[in-house]
């Protein structure tokens, strides 16, 4: 095969992969991997540096399109980044000196628990704790407009545990490549009880910049290459811009299912993989 | 005092969506540019992803990079792309340090600024080889 036609391949897988993520709301990097990995038998660590690329690609590219809305709480964000950040350089760090067997058999079970995770039912549990130190300290209480435009206030519980579990996540997104949104949505939903229309937004902002942090040393150590990620970048995000513009509500319950199978059978083969030693 | 706040926030916000929109577009420019070069030079030739090499040492460094695409080299053309996609949601920080400081919250500048400086370590430190 040469490398015109591996690119035009990859370029059409990407751009499913970026369809399907902006679809369901599962972010492509976690089918980038599987895709270069298990088809085109790519190196996993290749595979890691351009799947980080098109992680931050989808996260700008989305975000674009959040912030009109004005919904995202750029100072829970940024505070949560520094989580994050400090965990994606840690697990990029990590990544580097780990047997590659490892990581493949850890990216298989973040797989499945993004699969569970992508058919529970998401719960809103807003509390009302407008007393909690930290928060107010941080100023991390806000509000936002709902559909009639009434403003809806909201407080930020459990400060230290959604900064733990940000760093968890950061530390996965370093070492794997992908943008542990199902992580970060646990922290901000479970932890910190954040409504929806926030934490939604929120973590798909700090997605692009916990994955700038790792990228840097990724492209040091050469694991980012050009010929590669090319393809993966642009099929990602033109799927990607496609899928937000044909977005149909009531399709995508069936999709999240059949996306979640799909997710499930790439992690058994993942793990199998790593196993047995032929990544 | 909290109106204002969440004004001004909400003007930052509008600008950081611009921000990253024009980030992306030009990223994208670039490296479909430098794709479409790479494929005339090298699109006869062999993949070569399975064993991991590591690239080469001008493919790894900003400084680098910027030299290869002064001399038109495709690989590196695109890994600037690259390089301008990664630093779109660095742009996005340093836009807020900015934001924080006229908003005069003090707290998110230096917030702001650990996060940027995690960043700046992770690219130009050791460990980044």
């Amino acid at each position: 095969m040469s490398i015109l036609v591996f690119t035009l391949i990859l370029l059409a897988g990407a751009f499913v992969a970026g369809f399907l993520g902006s679809l369901t709301g599962l972010r492509g990097g976690v089918v980038i991997i599987p895709l270069l990995t298990l088809i085109f038998h790519v190196d996993i660590r290749y595979a890691i540096g351009a799947s980080l690329i098109s992680v931050i690609a989808t996260s700008s590219g989305a975000a674009a399109a959040y912030v009109k809305e004005g919904i995202s709480n750029i100072r829970i964000g940024m505070f949560l980044e520094i989580a994050t950040t400090i965990g994606a350089v840690v697990g990029a760090i990590v990544a580097v000196y780990a047997p590659t067997q490892l990581i493949a058999v850890l990216f298989g079970i973040i797989l499945l628990i993004s699969a569970a995770l992508s058919l529970q039912k998401r719960q809103e549990k807003m509390v009302n704790m407008p007393n909690a130190k930290i928060a107010a300290l941080l100023r991390l209480n806000s509000s936002y407009p709902d559909q009639t435009g009434k403003e809806i206030k909201y407080t930020v519980a459990h400060v230290p545990g959604g900064f733990l579990m940000m760093m968890v996540a950061g530390i996965i997104s370093g070492l794997l490549g992908i943008g542990s949104g199902a992580l970060k949505v646990i922290a901000m939903d479970n932890i910190m009880k954040l409504p929806f229309k926030v934490s939604t937004t929120t973590s798909n902002f700090m997605i692009g910049v916990t994955a700038a942090a790792s990228a840097g040393v990724y492209l040091g150590r050469g694991y980012i290459d050009p010929g590669l990620s090319m393809p993966v970048v642009l099929g990602v995000l033109i799927g990607a811009f496609v899928g937000s513009k044909v977005l149909v509500k009531a399709q995508t319950k069936s999709l999240r299912i059949l996306f979640a199978v799909v997710i499930t059978f790439l992690a058994i083969q993942m793990i199998y993989n790593g196993i047995s030693g032929t990544l | 005092m909290s109106l204002k706040r969440k004004i001004h926030d909400q003007d930052m916000e509008s600008i950081m969506g611009s921000l990253l929109r024009v980030g992306v577009l030009v990223s994208a420019t670039v490296v479909l540019t430098g794709g479409i070069l790479y494929l005339f030079q090298h699109g006869a030739s062999q993949p070569h992803y399975k064993t991991f090499k590591g690239e080469p040492s001008d493919l790894k460094g900003v400084k680098q990079i910027i030299i290869g695409v002064t001399e038109f080299h495709s690989r590196a053309v695109i890994q600037f792309g690259l390089l301008i996609l990664i630093a779109t949601p660095v742009a996005r920080i340093i836009f807020s340090v900015v934001g924080f400081l006229l908003e005069r919250d003090y707290l998110y500048v230096i917030i702001a600024l650990i996060v940027l400086g995690v960043i700046g370590f992770s690219l130009f430190s050791g460990f980044a080889g």
